[in-house]
């Protein structure tokens, strides 16, 4: 399944007028690819990342899923995409702090109304293929931040998205760590066929990366891969 | 309740306390609605006993209610009353507080003198007799067959039956004819005790000057049972409300706190209404295990207070203000979780903006 934005205009109250976060963006994000999203602070990357989750409704533009505009959805439909078809991986370990790693993976098929036992299975899959195996009975603060990282990783994947967003992934984390997590996030986008999209202002995160799109402004230009 | 149990088990400490208020209030509440009918029992079993469905009162002025300490019926109405359609029994009923004596032991008691003929007294009473309630026999050490002066007048203890009481004070049924001087017609009555029929009572009452009333309509015109329960039952009810207002500041804080964990999982998939189905449940768990446990502390020590003080333990007493306090509690829980609609998933972002 692909993502694309087409020509998104996004802006938010700003005083007397509106700012404009995004500014005619179009974007592909394509099966087994990784996409990456840079620019500065306040380029409007997050919001580009918010507007393909469907967690904020553009003022123009689509944003289509396999072809689905997901700018007519009503949140109950928003909320069953992002459910079900999206991952999101959070910029910070974003973990609820009474499950344990392999919780945290089974609340998403509880929350689609899977079975506990299949659910149980899959997620101790996904925590092996994060590295995480011998983990899964920890809490987040018995985790360390790398750690914690690749469980939201394994969340995002639990209920077999098309399209994974991850915004910042390595910004918590030293450059081993940070290096390792876009090592996991390029393995899987491959192996899994994911159209992944990585918003990201650390540009030597790039040469990870299959098509880069730079953010300034709130407009989107296209540049070669690292 | 995936998520709700498992921050159950893991803010132990948080629930505990908030478990133990529960626990506390519902120990309360329940002790209270125990002691409340306990003491309503007391004041009114003698009247719930009688063998009759409604009591006829003489009609009170304008601005007064009904009131069994001014009722005063004359024999003519009462003979009326005995001609009214569609009325199945008529049993005056003269009733009053007076002292009883046995040797050196006194107590108070009430009296309630009938017709030598009345079905109303468990054990017919004679001219000369007097059949004491239990409270009253162990008050004054006298059994069947003893000697006990009533309002001064001594008679034969016909038996001892029954654990009526009324207004607080044990009940001696004595004969009409024995009756302690009260300031009314010695053959007048304080209430009819009627059964009723096809009677069209509110035609009798008008034509007899008499005002015909439910036995359990006729509880508040006892003067001390009407302000006592008045004031333990709004005890109880500001018991109730303070119960369900702590229940509900506790779960807007918690919904306050956890807003965060909230906002992810609406960012990842959670509806509004699974996360609300999530926190109910919580409440419900907390306030069961509060409240039975709280019901259970408290239906020990009734038992144990019951040996010393009007105390009533039951159902209707330790299971229905529990219930009450679950739904209550639910109610206050419920008011919080507003706050669970409105929070924004975009939050979980953080740096959307």
């Amino acid at each position: 399944m692909t993502m694309h934005l087409n020509d998104v205009t996004l802006t938010y109250p700003d005083g007397d007028g509106r700012l404009t976060a995004l500014d005619h963006v179009t974007l592909h994000a394509e099966p087994g690819e990784l996409t990456a999203v840079v620019g500065p602070s306040g380029s409007g990357k997050s919001s580009l990342l918010a507007v393909a989750a469907t967690l904020i409704t553009p003022d123009s533009g689509q944003v289509l899923l396999d072809g689905t505009d997901l700018v007519g959805l009503n949140r109950k439909q928003r909320t069953r995409v992002r459910r079900d078809r999206i991952g999101i991986v959070f910029q910070s370990a974003n973990l609820l702090a009474s499950l344990t790693a392999l919780e945290q993976l089974t609340v998403m098929a509880h929350l689609a109304g899977e079975a506990p036992t299949a659910a149980g299975e899959r997620a101790l899959e996904l925590l092996d293929a994060v590295g995480l195996g011998a983990q899964a009975g920890r809490r987040p603060h018995q985790l360390s931040g790398g750690q914690r990282q690749r469980v939201t990783i394994a969340r995002g994947l639990m209920n077999e998205p098309s399209v994974l967003l991850v915004d910042e992934p390595t910004s918590a984390l030293d450059s081993e760590r940070g290096a390792a997590i876009l090592d996991l996030l390029r393995r899987l986008t491959t192996e899994r066929g994911l159209a992944t999209v990585m918003v990201t202002h650390d540009r030597d995160h790039l040469a990870h990366a299959d098509r880069v799109v730079e953010i300034v402004d709130g407009r989107a230009h296209a540049l070669a891969p690292a | 309740m995936f998520v709700a149990l498992r921050d159950l088990k893991f803010a132990k400490g948080r629930f505990a306390l908030m478990g133990t208020v529960v626990t506390l209030i519902t120990l309360l509440v329940v002790l209270l609605s125990g002691l409340t009918a306990g003491l309503g029992r007391e004041n009114i079993s003698a009247i719930t006993d009688l063998d009759a469905d409604h009591l006829v009162f003489a009609a009170p002025a304008a601005d007064q209610d009904i009131s069994f300490s001014d009722s005063v019926i004359p024999a003519q109405t009462q003979a009326d009353w005995a001609d009214v359609a569609g009325v199945a029994a008529v049993e005056p009923l003269a009733l009053g507080m007076t002292r009883a004596e046995s040797g050196a032991r006194t107590t108070g008691v009430a009296f309630f003198a009938v017709d030598e003929a009345s079905a109303l007294p468990p054990v017919a009473v004679r001219s000369g007799e007097v059949v004491l309630a239990e409270q009253a026999a162990e008050d004054l050490g006298v059994a069947a067959g003893g000697t006990v002066t009533v309002g001064g007048v001594e008679l034969e203890v016909a038996a001892v039956a029954g654990s009526d009481s009324y207004s607080h004070a044990p009940v001696a049924w004595i004969s009409d004819a024995d009756r302690p001087m009260t300031g009314t017609a010695p053959d007048a009555a304080t209430v009819l005790a009627i059964r009723v029929g096809t009677a069209d009572l509110a035609a009798a009452d008008a034509a007899l000057g008499t005002e015909t009333v439910t036995v359990a309509d006729s509880l508040n015109a006892i003067g001390s049972y009407s302000s006592e329960n008045g004031s333990l039952q709004l005890m109880r009810g500001l018991l109730l409300a303070i119960s369900a207002l702590v229940i509900g500041a506790f779960f807007t804080v918690w919904t306050v706190q956890r807003s965060p964990e909230i906002a992810i999982l609406k960012a990842v998939g959670a509806s509004t209404g699974y996360l609300v189905r999530d926190a109910v449940g919580q409440a419900f768990v907390l306030l069961l295990f509060g409240t039975g446990l709280g019901a259970a502390l408290a239906a020990g020590l009734g038992a144990v207070a019951a040996t010393v003080v009007p105390f009533v333990l039951g159902p209707a007493t330790v299971l229905l203000p529990a219930a009450l306090l679950v739904v209550l509690g639910l109610v206050g829980a419920a008011a919080s979780l507003r706050r669970i609609a409105t929070v924004d998933p975009l939050t979980a972002l953080g740096a959307a903006r």
